[in-house]
């Protein structure tokens, strides 16, 4: 259990709030987990893709004899022949169209051009090779800034009506209430910075299994999908397949982290060769196919500034965006938000004005915009402001704690409406930072680090405070691809007590199979280990759009508490039958129900359901099962405060975390253990950003970071040790008080890292430098500001 | 070609390609799916099996050498019906999350434990440190492979 938290069930029964071992670790302790790849179909065929190896190019020609030779070789399929099934192109999820084969021209380094289907994995990478594609090259547009400057070559010149390469404009708030701020602002704070493409490269790259039977029509679709529901639809209306006979399976998922979020190419054309050749094709990623062309995250170029009183007080907020979207839109985000939640850019603090525009711009890069292990665009715009907020404090010389402290909204003005129209749910940030500063003993630290200066070492403390927005929906304001964004469950107690819930949502490692039943188990008392968790079927699940944006809580888990409620009421009316009293009269707790002053008057919950399917009283329905879908009324915001302390070398530039104290509230944690497991992987994933893991292109548009040797992701060894720390403020509005955590350390802590190092650099003058913080910019920062030896 | 290899304890004869991967061999010919592929380059460590005791990334390794020798994966880390202390670990300290990662990792930690049975944090650290994981941060993996330390100095 958690100080902040109180249980209501015994061990035994394992309800909110208890460690409960997970459910799902027996299998995969034993290799008896089934992932993707695990599956194999009788008389399954293999697919390997061949990739363009240039980012831009017209196709004058593709042949394939040299592969179709190739004994074992089944078919090659073109984008000439997924254009004769009208298949050539598909709708993205943000109302785009990508290419699933290249017909007209390469836009990508890493495009697919064309498939090979053979018996086995080893001939169709042979003959993929084999496959020789004309290219007539083109200049290639490698930066969104070259993408829309004058005379820049037309990426996507069969759009129609598309005469530049500018994908969308955005703005959010109020311009003129900003202006005037900025117009009286004693000061203002300005900071131009990128966040870096990166790649949520999960460990299991993405792949599918595609099984239609020609004679039934049946599809079978074995998919890495965080979305099995969404994608089910979207195959229907994107394929014209027959929604009923679409039955998508997603099995163990090796990590997500957002990438498993979009449709692929691959998943259409392994589809379209299944239905064609009438046996199950399966395709799966190399470790380059996933870094090189699947949904990559953030890559925004941000401009913002603050305006600021005389007394250190926020006035006003302006943030400026140029997103690299690559050479198709297809940011896995809610299609009536642009720039996804990236006006949630205000931050934790009270300030009244603020005006946000963005510009997506088409380059010659791999589409994505997944929302990489963060609720939608909320990692940039989390950095932005906790960045600006740290440089404020320095112009004006403050402590960044102390500056932080007075401009947070403060814990008495919650519900909280922002200048961008959220509505935070509740929060405490005062007591938050001042917990993580008493944790590391703020002013002693401050001490030592002057102290440290005056020898000539350079030690940094960054402070980071966080707001995030998770949980999609309400359905009103969030859909992906016109699919709203509510989610379900559906729960069926059995006749000797024991249970199956159901979800619409689908965990990639985040525990749902432990804390979804762990819901159930303290709503009707029902222990954890009599409750079977079944996800990621479409046939055996009810709807629902999926696991990222940490929506599983705030969504499926308040709709699973809403089903256990739904059953208790019924159940309470079962119980008032055996026990021949008014159900008013009836106490429920721990899966007991007894009557009021009279206690060994008791029937037990597994009582109960017994009693549903054999001895029901008159005019009740039998069964002791439902479902729920939830809507939520508004997003959840999980906040916390981190605070770093690197020291930095000056003569290399390599920089090393001595300490990092992360605080975060997330409402109601339902499995301590579980929740911290997810904070300690989320700051691991923000170190990586802020530190080594970013991927970059050459000036030809060639990708570098295509494999583990060139894209660093952190070993234990880099890794530093966080120590955890919790307040909980639960969600008003959550019918168990959570508020979704899994996301919330990528969110806030690269801030808090990058924050670090430039507070140990922030008395020579340096105010900037950009993710990854490599040493060699850590060195060519102290050099030019002076600081530097050697 | 024809190989002969012991598998978790059992002599077995194959029929394989000379270019056959051993992590495809495992994996597909062997039929044991604990043991993983996530990167072709042996950089993430998923493939690992242990090769006469010793672990290695079997993504880079042919067959066609394991031939007389002997090879062990997450499947025969249990004897006589028992989990083996660092499966038990793993669970305990919650050192899994998605659960890719997790078969090579515990195979890392077996071997090492034989080795060193009182590891630091850092030693553990520096054995798993061609082990990636993505989910846990590594912090809970070296506690279990600790605690499975501390159970196997105690037998």
């Amino acid at each position: 259990m958690t100080a902040a938290q109180t249980l209501s069930t015994p061990p035994e029964i394992g309800g909110i709030g208890h460690s409960v071992p997970r459910q799902e670790d027996a299998r995969l302790i034993e290799g008896q987990g089934n992932f993707l790849d695990d599956i194999s179909l009788p008389g399954m065929l293999h697919m390997a893709i061949h990739r363009s190896p240039v980012a831009h190019a017209r196709i004058r020609g593709v042949n394939t004899e040299a592969a179709a030779a190739v004994p074992g070789v089944v078919a090659v399929v073109t984008g000439e022949l997924m254009a004769q099934h009208n298949l050539a192109w598909m709708p993205t999820l943000s109302g785009d169209t990508q290419a699933v084969l290249a017909t007209d021209k390469v836009r990508y380094q890493g495009q697919e051009v064309a498939c090979v289907i053979a018996s086995d994995p080893y001939t169709a990478a042979d003959a993929a090779a084999l496959v020789e594609v004309d290219y007539d090259v083109l200049d290639p547009v490698t930066s969104p800034q070259q993408s829309l400057a004058d005379g820049a070559p037309l990426i996507r010149d069969e759009k129609e009506g598309q005469t530049d390469n500018l994908v969308y404009t955005w703005e959010s708030g109020d311009s003129d209430a900003t202006d005037a701020a900025f117009d009286s602002a004693a000061r203002v704070v300005s900071l131009e910075t990128h966040y870096p493409r990166s790649h949520p490269a999960p460990l299991e790259t993405c792949g599918i299994v595609a099984d239609i039977n020609s004679v039934t029509g049946q599809a079978t679709l074995y998919m890495t999908s965080q979305a099995p529901h969404a994608h089910r639809t979207l195959f229907a209306l994107v394929a014209g397949l027959p929604e009923q006979n679409i039955r998508i399976i997603s099995p163990d998922i090796g990590g997500g982290f957002g990438n498993k979020v979009p449709i692929y190419p691959g998943y259409v054309v392994a589809t379209a060769a299944s239905l064609l050749l009438g046996t199950p094709v399966k395709w799966i990623e190399s470790r380059t196919d996933n870094l090189i062309s699947t949904g990559f995250g953030r890559d925004y170029h941000m401009r913002g500034e603050l305006a600021l009183s005389e007394d250190g007080r926020i006035l006003a907020l302006r943030a400026d965006v140029l997103s690299d979207q690559g050479a198709f839109y297809s940011d896995a985000q809610p299609s009536k938000l642009r720039a996804g939640l990236f006006h949630v850019v205000t931050g934790s603090y009270d300030f009244p004005s603020a005006h946000v525009t963005c510009r997506g711009a088409f380059t010659n890069k791999a589409p994505g915009g997944v929302a990489y292990r963060c609720s939608f665009r909320i990692t940039e715009a989390s950095y932005l402001i906790e960045r600006l907020v740290q440089n404020a404090a320095y112009e004006i010389g403050e402590d960044p704690a102390d500056f932080r402290l007075r401009n947070f909204i403060k814990p008495e003005q919650f519900p909280y409406t922002t200048p961008t129209g959220f509505v935070y749910d509740s929060g405490d940030y005062h007591t938050a930072m001042r917990k993580a500063m008493d944790e590391v003993d703020y002013t002693a630290l401050r001490a030592e680090q002057a102290e440290a200066r005056a020898e000539g070492r350079l030690i940094g403390i960054g402070v980071a405070h966080f707001t995030e927005a998770v949980g999609a929906g309400p359905s009103r304001t969030f859909d992906i691809a016109g699919l709203k964004m509510f989610d379900s469950a559906e729960l069926r107690v059995h006749p000797t007590g024991k249970a199956i819930l159901k979800l619409g949502v689908k965990t990639q490692g985040q525990g749902h199979e432990t804390t979804f039943a762990q819901i159930v188990a303290n709503e009707l008392g029902i222990p954890v280990t009599d409750i079977k968790v079944v996800h990621g079927d479409t046939d055996h699940t009810p709807y629902g759009l999926g696991t990222y944006g940490s929506r599983s809580t705030p969504t499926g888990g308040a709709a699973t508490a809403m089903v256990s409620r739904k059953l208790a009421d019924k159940s309470r009316k079962i119980a008032a039958h055996l026990l021949e009293a008014a159900e008013a009269d009836l106490d429920f707790s721990a899966g007991v129900f007894s009557v009021r002053g009279t206690p060994d008057r008791s029937v037990t919950i597994q009582d109960v359901a017994f009693a549903a399917y054999t001895n029901m009283p008159e005019g009740v329905e039998h069964g002791l099962e439902g479902s729920y879908y939830y809507d939520p009324p508004n997003l959840t915001f999980p906040y916390g405060s981190y605070i770093v302390v690197v020291e930095v070398d000056a003569e290399t530039g390599v920089w090393k975390v001595d300490r990092m104290v992360a605080l975060d509230d997330c409402g109601v944690r339902i499995n301590p253990m579980i929740v911290e497991g997810q904070i300690q992987g989320g700051l691991t994933e923000g170190f990586a950003k802020s530190s080594m893991q970013w991927i970059t292109f050459d000036e030809d548009g060639n990708c570098i970071g295509s494999n583990f040797m060139d894209y660093l992701v952190p070993t234990a060894w880099e890794t530093p040790r966080f120590e955890l720390l919790e307040t909980c403020v639960p969600s008003p509005h959550h019918p168990i008080g959570a508020k979704g955590v899994g996301e919330s350390a990528t969110v806030g802590s690269p801030a808090a890292f990058v924050n670090a190092v430039i507070d140990a650099l922030a008395h020579l003058g340096v105010r900037n430098i950009d993710m990854p913080v490599l040493p060699d910019r850590v060195w060519a920062a102290l050099q030019s500001a002076g600081g530097g030896v050697g | 070609m024809e190989i002969s290899v012991k598998i978790n304890g059992t002599p077995q004869k194959h029929e394989i390609e000379p270019r056959q991967l051993l992590v495809d061999f495992v994996r597909s010919t062997a039929g044991l799916t604990g043991t993983h592929i996530g990167c072709d380059t042996t950089s993430c460590g998923v493939c690992t099996v242990l090769l006469d005791g010793v672990p290695v990334k079997s993504c880079t390794v042919f067959a066609a050498q394991v031939d007389g020798h002997e090879v062990a994966t997450v499947e025969g880390l249990k004897s006589n019906g028992e989990l083996h202390a660092i499966q038990k670990a793993f669970t305990a300290h919650h050192g899994l999350q998605c659960g890719f990662c997790t078969p090579a990792m515990m195979l890392v930690g077996a071997a090492f434990i034989e080795e060193n049975d009182n590891p630091s944090d850092d030693e553990v650290r520096w054995a798993i440190s061609g082990n990636l994981c993505r989910c846990t941060g590594y912090v809970n993996i070296v506690k279990a492979i600790q605690a499975a330390a501390e159970e196997r100095r105690a037998q």
